[in-house]
């Protein structure tokens, strides 16, 4: 345990938490000290999430002690925690879509004078802490509804420095984030911490909490594993004590790796000159049954904007598709899912665009492919069971009843019956929007073994990923985005971080270093 | 310059409303130009009023999504109470005018808190409160009856200087006492959050129930206010169940009029004050083009159609097909 004489600015002890029969904390304990960036690392269901929101009162422990500054402390909501000094910026969004940035910033305690909101002052105290959190060019009177969900998260960010925290919690507070503001964030947080704050974050990016942490604890099952200096453990030795097994390769092999294995010749689905407002332009490109294409590029060049145009969802789009080599017109999802195309695409959030969350896990598997499972408009129950039970077996999707609501979820799992629901249709091109933000490790490697293996089955796949690890670990291609166009592609051995980053900051590619600025 | 930009993309629907309201009455003065001396007007102005006070609390409820089905029969509740109580001298009045007031905000009140600790949804909660104030209104006055402070009554239906209706000063004085403090307010902002986002407002610590509670109590407040000023007006106090249906339902006619979203978060009190007006209007037109009163119910329903038909143009003009669900 840990061997610092001083005492800890907070810490926790024995803390369980039970949400009916899923124990989600085994009296985990925890300590933090003020001047510290803390990594807190585990899968999903790792017990992570329920820790931070005992800490910031969103839930109240079964048992177990909490101490902060040396005194026993309880916070029976989110406002009591604030007032310690307690804050917590998630990873789901806590803004307010309808009201303004300003307003968000100081959602629970705007200035007041006269007892009325001073909205002169409260639009300044914005802008400080926007600059503050790094995102001076946000205006505090815009509306957060209207800005992309990277800018959404440094509202969130500015929001949380607005409450001048003792302690703050960042819950994937950056997996929405564009690498330019990871970048900036990190300047950030490190700047607080030698201010004297306490930082408790979560991630997924194992880069980031390199870049970031000072400490680590790892949980798995509810339960503390160990904490440790950062640096003073490999990645592998992490990985595998969040995981609790042994940690082979991430990303299954390319057929680029395996000799003899060949494309087909002919592209399944082939884009010509396709424009959309301002946001895509003059994109072309070609895929081909078998290969998995990615899209790369900083969040917000247009990529989701491009995967949605192909499944039908935007109207007024220019240029054409072909299928087959034939040009056809796909005006909605349903005629983007129809036999002859064969499209289904796996949207951005789960939570709102992939699930029905009060819903079944049955229902919610057979939502995409309700034709199929039906005979003249009505469901035919039995085939409805055999093709759920088929896609709960193939993903591997745990869930104690096929009956439960797939809100009660992990993640991972919901991602998965998005996923699997779409695969009953067995989709000739699948469409992937970012499909493992926020999920755990475990899932990740399934997903990327399932893309590859539908792949090998002669599925052609497009994949936008926020992750260059991902496109570099799972593709056999990937096209940059840049401003709506595709500004560089990238094949097999090209597909490096270095290259990736390059062509996303549209600088040229192969560039030796940045002192001499010689391309290759 | 982008201030601006940014106002009017809070205020669109406030503007649009305002904006059908100018039309309408320009048309109504155009054909009918000794309207504003005559005593037609005046009766059209404190009907315009009424409608616009329930409105007015209709918009608070409605803005944190939820909704008010029991806001006519409060009006009328309050109605029967004032015709009462609200008589004898000043003082006796004036009291009576606080126990109108009082029994309103405790209609209002009672819905909150059925709501936010019943945890019952707004619609079904109101269904059963309202037969609960219409049952009770009946009881205080099986059939109509009962009187008001007359010098009272006629001072507060009748003109100030001559010119504007005192109705209108009463409306603008619940907009300045009721309304601008609770927008600018915390709790006003939290009504706002929690309408648009309730779990990210709890999640920022905002004060949600207080907020919701308010709300409500306001709404039956400015009912009371309302059944106040029909017990002026009529002179009597009836438990008419028909009216109460009535102001009910336009009442929520003019917050979607006046561009407040019944989905939550979205639009102002004064918006649905202009579409009160508005939808008011739409009566006061037929008179003067000499239309049969017959009429009346069908061509509002027209207009509503149209008027929510042109708010919702906006969705032709949307791309992204997504955002027709938000």
């Amino acid at each position: 345990m840990q061997q610092d004489e001083e005492q800890p600015f907070f810490q926790m002890s024995g803390v369980s938490k039970s949400y009916g029969g899923a124990v989600a904390l085994d009296r985990a304990d925890l300590a933090v000290r003020k001047g510290r960036i803390h990594a807190i690392l585990g899968e999903n269901g790792a017990g992570k999430s329920t820790l931070l929101k005992v800490m910031s009162g969103v839930v109240q422990p079964d048992e177990g002690t909490m101490h902060l500054d040396g005194r026993e402390v309880s916070f029976a909501s989110p406002a009591g925690a604030n007032a310690a000094g307690i804050v917590c910026v998630y990873q789901e969004l806590s803004l307010i879509p309808d009201l303004s940035v300003a307003d968000n910033i100081f959602a629970s305690n705007p200035p007041r004078r006269f007892g009325m909101i001073d909205r002169r002052a409260q639009r300044h105290q914005a802008e400080d802490a926007l600059a503050r959190a790094g995102a001076a060019d946000i205006n505090p009177l815009a509306k957060v509804r209207d800005l992309p969900l990277s800018r959404q998260q440094m509202v969130e960010l500015a929001k949380g420095l607005a409450h001048e925290p003792r302690i703050l919690i960042l819950d994937e507070a950056t997996s929405a984030l564009t690498a330019a503001d990871v970048a900036r964030v990190i300047e950030v947080l490190k700047r607080l911490r030698d201010e004297g704050l306490a930082l408790l974050f979560i991630s997924h990016r194992m880069h980031e909490v390199k870049a970031l942490a000072d400490e680590c604890t790892v949980y798995r099952n509810g339960r503390h594993v160990m904490s440790f200096e950062a640096g003073t453990r490999t990645d592998n030795e992490v990985v595998e004590m969040m995981i609790g097994r042994k940690y082979q390769h991430a990303f299954p092999d390319k057929p680029t790796d395996k000799p003899g294995r060949r494309l087909a010749a002919e592209p399944v689905l082939t884009c010509r000159d396709l424009a959309w407002n301002d946001t895509l332009q003059g994109i072309s490109f070609s895929l081909k049954p078998g290969e998995i294409l990615g899209l790369g590029g900083l969040d917000g060049q247009g990529q989701r904007e491009l995967l949605l145009a192909l499944f039908g969802v935007l109207r007024g789009c220019a240029g054409k598709i072909e299928i087959d080599g034939k040009a056809v017109s796909i005006t909605s999802p349903v005629a983007a899912r129809a036999n002859e195309i064969g499209m289904a695409l796996i949207p951005e959030d789960r939570k709102t665009e992939g699930l029905m969350l009060p819903m079944s896990v049955r229902e919610n598997l057979s939502f995409a492919a309700l034709d199929r499972m039906s005979t003249a408009g009505v469901i035919d129950r039995d085939r409805q069971q055999s093709l759920v039970d088929r896609m709960m077996e193939l993903l591997a999707i745990k869930s104690f009843s096929v009956d439960a609501a797939v809100g009660s979820l992990s993640g991972g799992n919901q991602q998965k019956v998005v996923i699997a629901k779409w695969l009953i249709r067995q989709p000739r091109i699948l469409l992937l929007s970012d499909p493992t933000r926020g999920i755990d490790v475990g899932t990740k490697q399934e997903i990327y073994q399932l893309l590859r293996r539908l792949a090998d089955e002669g599925a052609a796949i497009l994949f936008y990923s926020t992750d260059y690890d991902e496109l570099i670990g799972c593709c056999d291609r990937v096209l940059v985005l840049y401003e709506g166009r595709i500004k560089k592609e990238l094949v097999g051995p090209a597909i490096t971080e270095q290259n990736l980053i390059a062509s996303a900051l549209d600088l040229p590619v192969g560039q030796v270093s940045p002192s001499t600025g010689v391309a290759l | 310059m982008s201030g601006l930009r940014y106002w009017y993309a809070e205020n669109r629907g406030t503007t649009f409303a305002f904006g059908l309201f100018v039309l309408m009455f320009a048309i109504y003065l155009f054909n009918y130009p000794s309207a504003l001396s005559s005593n037609v007007f005046q009766t059209a102005a404190n009907k315009a009023v009424l409608l616009a006070l329930v409105s007015m609390g209709q918009a608070l409820v409605v803005l944190t999504a939820g909704i008010d089905l029991s806001i006519g029969m409060t009006l009328v509740l309050t109605n029967c109470v004032g015709s009462w109580i609200v008589t004898g001298d000043a003082l006796h009045s004036a009291l009576g005018i606080a126990g109108v007031l009082a029994a309103g905000a405790l209609c209002g009140a009672l819905n909150g808190i059925i709501i936010i600790y019943g945890r019952l949804q707004p619609i079904v909660t109101t269904i059963a409160t309202g037969a609960v104030y219409y049952g009770l209104a009946l009881l205080l006055r099986p059939v109509p009856g009962g009187s008001i402070n007359e010098d009272l009554a006629d001072a507060l239906t009748g003109k100030v200087a001559g010119v504007v209706p005192a109705s209108l000063l009463i409306l603008l004085a619940a907009v300045v006492i009721v309304w601008i403090p609770f927008k600018r307010s915390a709790i006003g902002r939290a009504a706002y959050a929690t309408g648009s986002s309730e779990s990210a407002a709890f999640l920022s610590g905002m004060p949600i129930l207080r907020a919701k509670f308010a709300s409500y109590t306001l709404a039956g407040l400015l009912a009371a206010i309302g059944g106040l000023f029909l017990t002026f007006f009529t002179d009597t106090g009836e438990a008419s169940l028909g009216s109460a249906n009535s102001y009910t339902l336009f009442s929520i006619a003019a917050v979607v009029i006046g561009g407040v979203s019944l989905l939550g978060g979205k639009g102002s009190a004064i918006g649905a004050i202009f579409g009160a007006f508005a939808f008011r209007s739409i009566g006061d037109l037929l008179f003067v083009f000499n239309v049969d009163a017959l009429w009346q119910p069908l061509f509002q329903g027209v207009i509503l159609l149209l008027a929510v038909a042109i708010g919702a143009c906006g969705l032709f003009r949307v791309r992204n097909r997504l955002e027709w669900f938000q």
